[in-house]
């Protein structure tokens, strides 16, 4: 897997509190955009059933899977107590508007 | 360096007060706890059961030594504070520590009162409030036989059961004729008399007390007439003293308690209280649900928050012995301006008496059978007018429709395995399991460790039960609901603020009412987009990151993530064009399923998000807009075939059917929203179970409304009957204004009209003419901004960018 950094878009191109999906050949990533114009990088997939992160809302740093409300850390992918479970974060950056992104995972799960 | 908090008295408001501080400030103060007891926080409550030999200690501990060591908190247990120095703000011991404070929280609770009578001070008497004393009672049930118990009231009750469990004779004595006067009227209390006479209860009524005697260890008790009575334990549970003397010395104001103002403040405000000690508004509380509101505005205050307002509690009492089922709340005696409502049944030991002022519950006494306690104590915390439902109040709350409020019956009589939470699949006993484990006070909190409740909700009436019964005379249900755990303010309240404040974005939102959380959570952002639009649809803008995805994607996402598409097809009436069309885009896009809807839709499923915007664009060029079967919104029209075809027909019902579409549809509401018209009484188009319902007669129109054919079966109310089509648009779209601007978000018709009444929406649709004509005008105008076709809107614009992938990459 490599572990260069590959421009994938413009800040601008994530809604604040929204989110947009980068398509790789592992899978989604999901990268999220919270108020403070911070981003952030989850593979696609809640560790419940697999529901798209991408389509939760996103409160501070956290979002809250669309298919049945597990809410997941974005900088880490773990799962907020009582329910258990993790998803892969990648490293991303965001220099001069433009969002970096590595596509190997800095967390494993 | 931190501020300095100092919280004498480690009972249950002044831990519960910091546990809330907790929460909202975790880092804020550095705090120093003394209590008394040598213990840390217990549930004083569950002292009976212990007594009863139900329970024991560790069972009741609510916060560990631990608890206090990870929060670092300082804990001194067993040393009283003996004196508070408020001019160098310091406390000191009665062993000596001292500690200085930049705030200061009283919780000392109460003493019990012991009746000062020769011998009052003999052993083996005491009162009945701590650990302490019910070690006395269980010790002295292994040595000797009889106990006295004076008081008749809830805590001498339930002190004399536990004697008696731990095999000691008991005799009651009562000043009064009425056993636990305060609570009970004279026919209750005597059946409550006669079932505990029949577990070997004994009672001695109208004695009073005048000497206790005996030499080191009490003997007997002699009263007024001379009898006495021979005993070698004597239990005082004649009433509480809330405990203010360390208050008083330090010359903070004290009536019968401690005097605080609605922050919780005494007169110096650097000094709070809490609890039993304390008087507010000239009344003193003895239960635990107010003091634990008082907790709450308390640490509010703590935190610099400053919003949070104490403004009286009302109560509801039950008694904690088991096999006994008694219910109290309110003024239940009656009196000018009430009427009663009483159902009699002595020999089947029910009871059952409901105080009714103004059309409002005042009080009521249940006994025998207190299912319905909890329903009773909502509808008169709430005020709720129950004229409408006036007579089936005694019957219960499972003798009215019974949407939305799932199974308040039931939760007594289930077993441990029968399951609560279809959607989860929990059963009572993991519900049971978790309350006493974990120690859950809240649904809230039952819905966050086990999931039941967390979906559809339809089982949260039944958690609710659950937690009352598990948790007995220890839960009371929330005075009133906050919105979500952002904050402290209830849906209602939140509301009046928008419109009054004249807030319209959730910014405004979030700063004027404090919400605790910097971008509220997946629970308020929706309800208060809602809001927002509903309250001030010209001016506030729509937030799309605050929808949940059906919403912002306008289709219902599925478990593969893909989304379904249902275009609109007014009144269910189609062209061969129209499906001609809607096949093709089916073939073009490889849609793997189709299927014709419960509301006489087509439905196009397993469509990726990416796809959208192009079948979209596809099916607006041959004249669809979106069916927002995936919306908080206005559904579908469901109608019959009627006069022009139909050989009973009495009124063109799909032509009504298809102009009630055209003026509601792309409307926002509280929950989904459907309709239908059926063209003569047969129905066909199911019209009673709709939140708003048309069926054709003779001589015009027939109008429903607050059917539900979901989870929970309830057929619609009749509104009224009306003559012309004008007339049901002006009546249907007054009806709708109305649900929007005052129902809950996710809150449908059909519990929405339980909550307010039938009368209630009848004067202000149907008699109220000026009032219909404005609800009307309001929903019309909200329709010029809200009917614009999403799915047009998107495929032509730039948003469908937002549906494609921000970029593919390779990974090698
Ligand atoms: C498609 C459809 C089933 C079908 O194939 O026939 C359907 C499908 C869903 N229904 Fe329904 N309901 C459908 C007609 C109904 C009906 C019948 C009707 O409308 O006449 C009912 C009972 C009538 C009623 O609502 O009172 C119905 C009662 C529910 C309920 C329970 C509502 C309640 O208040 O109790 C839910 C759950 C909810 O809303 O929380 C629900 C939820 C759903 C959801 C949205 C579940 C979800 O959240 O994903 C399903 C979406 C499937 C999808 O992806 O499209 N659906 N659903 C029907 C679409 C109707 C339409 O044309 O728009
Ligand atoms: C047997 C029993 C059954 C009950 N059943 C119910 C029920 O079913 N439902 C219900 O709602 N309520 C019930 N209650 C009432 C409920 O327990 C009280 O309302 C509640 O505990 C009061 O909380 P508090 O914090 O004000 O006082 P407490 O819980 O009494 O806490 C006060 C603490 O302060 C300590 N203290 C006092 N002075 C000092 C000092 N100078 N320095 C340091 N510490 C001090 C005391 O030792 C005590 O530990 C029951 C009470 C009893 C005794
Ligand atoms: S309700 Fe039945 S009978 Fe009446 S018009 Fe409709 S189809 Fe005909
Ligand atoms: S798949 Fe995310 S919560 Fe179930």
């Amino acid at each position: 897997m490599s572990e260069e950094w590959i421009e994938v878009g413009r800040l601008d191109d994530i809604p604040r509190l929204g989110s947009r999906v980068v398509k790789s050949a592992e899978g989604e990533i999901a990268l999220f955009r919270n108020s403070n114009d911070e981003v952030f990088a989850l593979r696609n997939r809640c560790p419940h059933k697999g529901g798209p992160l991408s389509e939760g809302i996103v409160a501070g740093k956290r979002v809250t899977c669309p298919l049945h409300n597990w809410i997941i850390e974005l900088e880490n992918g773990v799962a907020a107590p009582p329910d258990e479970g993790c998803t892969p974060a990648y490293p991303v950056k965001v220099e001069r508007d433009s969002i970096f992104l590595m596509l190997s995972p800095a967390s494993a799960c | 360096m931190k501020e300095r908090l100092v919280l004498i008295g480690n009972g249950m408001a002044g831990v519960r007060a910091l546990e809330e501080l907790l929460k909202l400030e975790p880092d804020m103060y550095d705090i120093t706890v003394f209590g008394e007891e040598p213990h840390p926080n217990y549930n004083r409550i569950l002292l009976s059961p212990v007594l009863a030999g139900e329970k024991t200690i560790d069972d009741i501990i609510l916060n560990s030594r631990e608890w206090y060591e990870e929060h670092g908190i300082t804990l001194h247990t067993g040393d009283p504070v003996v004196a508070i120095d408020r001019a160098k703000r310091r406390v000191r011991t009665d062993s000596g520590v001292e500690a200085p404070y930049d705030r200061l929280l009283i919780a000392t609770g109460s003493r019990p009162f012991i009746i000062p009578v020769p011998g009052a001070d003999l052993d083996g008497v005491i009162g009945f409030r701590d650990i302490h004393d019910v070690d006395v009672m269980l010790e002295a049930a292994k040595h000797y036989k009889r106990a006295v118990v004076i008081g008749g009231g809830l805590l001498g009750l339930e002190a004399a059961n536990g004697l008696m469990k731990q095999g000691m004779d008991v005799t009651v004595v009562h000043l009064l004729d009425t056993l636990m006067e305060k609570q009970l009227d004279k026919p209750a209390a005597d059946l409550l008399k006669r079932s505990l006479e029949a577990r070997g209860m004994k009672f001695l009524m109208q004695a009073q007390t005048k000497a206790i005697l005996g030499d080191k260890r009490v003997e007997s008790i002699r009263f007024e007439d001379g009898m006495e009575l021979q005993t070698d334990l004597v239990v005082m549970a004649v009433g509480i003293r809330p405990n203010v003397e360390l208050a008083q010395q330090a010359g903070i104001h004290c009536e019968r308690g401690i005097v605080v103002n609605d922050t919780m403040q005494t007169y110096d405000p650097r000094i709070y209280a809490v609890g039993e000690c304390v008087q507010h508004r000239g009344v003193t509380y003895g239960l635990v649900a107010p003091l634990f509101e008082q907790a709450k505005v308390c640490a509010n205050h703590l935190a610099n928050l400053g919003y949070g307002l104490y403004q009286g509690s009302v109560t509801s009492t039950k008694l904690k012995v088991t096999g006994i089922d008694l219910f109290s709340a309110g003024e239940f005696h009656g009196g000018e301006g009430t009427e009663e409502i009483v159902f009699q049944d002595p020999a089947g030991g029910v009871y059952k008496k409901i105080v009714l002022k103004d059309d409002r519950i005042h009080g009521a006494v249940l006994y025998g059978d207190t299912i319905d306690g909890a329903w009773y104590f909502q509808l008169m915390r709430e005020g709720t007018d129950v004229s409408d439902i006036r007579p089936h109040l005694l019957f219960g709350q499972s003798h009215l429709g019974d949407s939305g409020h799932g199974g308040v019956n039931q939760a007594a009589a289930m077993s441990d395995d029968a399951q609560v939470c279809d959607c989860n699949g929990v059963c009572k006993g993991d519900i049971v399991k978790a309350i006493s484990e974990k120690g859950l006070f809240t649904v809230d909190d039952v819905k966050l460790h086990t999931k039941a409740g967390a979906s559809c909700g339809s089982c949260v009436g039944l958690v609710e039960q659950i937690l009352a019964d598990t948790l007995g005379g220890d839960y009371s249900a929330p005075e009133a609901k906050p919105l979500c755990t952002c904050t402290d303010f209830t849906h209602d309240q939140v509301r009046a603020a928008i419109r009054e404040e004249h807030l319209t974005s959730l910014r405004q939102v979030f700063d004027k009412l404090d919400w605790r959380t910097q971008d509220g959570c997946h629970v308020c952002r929706p309800a208060l987009n809602y809001y927002l639009i509903a309250a001030w649809p010209e001016e506030a803008g729509d937030d799309p990151q605050s929808r949940f995805i059906n919403e912002r994607a306008h289709g219902n996402i599925q478990k593969d993530g893909t989304y379904s598409v249902v275009p609109r097809m007014f009144g269910g009436v189609c062209t061969p064009a129209d499906l001609r069309a809607i096949a093709e885009v089916a073939e073009k896009y490889e849609v793997p399923e189709m299927k014709v809807t419960g509301g006489q839709r087509i439905d196009l499923f397993g469509i990726p998000k990416e796809q959208l915007p192009a079948v979209w664009k596809d099916l607006s060029d041959a004249g669809f807009v979106s069916g927002h079967a995936y919306g908080k919104a206005m559904r579908t029209v469901k109608t019959c075939v009627g006069s022009t075809w139909c050989r009973f027909g009495t009124q063109d019902s799909t032509g009504m059917g298809i102009e009630l579409e055209k003026l509601t549809w792309g409307s926002w509401m509280p929950h989904k929203f459907k309709l239908a018209v059926s063209g003569c009484p047969r129905n066909c188009a199911e019209a009673t179970i709709k939140d708003f319902g048309v069926v054709g007669i003779d001589s015009g129109w027939e109008l429903h409304i607050g059917g539900n054919g979901g989870v929970k079966v309830r057929a619609t109310d009749m509104l009224c009957r009306v003559e012309t089509e004008a007339e049901v648009m002006e009546y249907c779209a007054a009806f709708i204004q109305l649900y929007r601007e005052e129902a809950r978000y996710l809150e449908r018709t059909a519990p929405w009209v339980e909550r307010v009444g039938l009368t209630y929406i009848k004067q202000h649709v149907v008699e109220d003419e000026v009032n219909r004509k404005a609800l009307a005008e309001r929903f019309r105008r909200s329709q010029e901004i809200a009917q614009v076709d999403p799915w047009k809107q998107i495929a032509e614009g730039t948003e469908r960018l937002g549906f494609m992938p921000l970029k593919v990459v390779g990974s090698n």
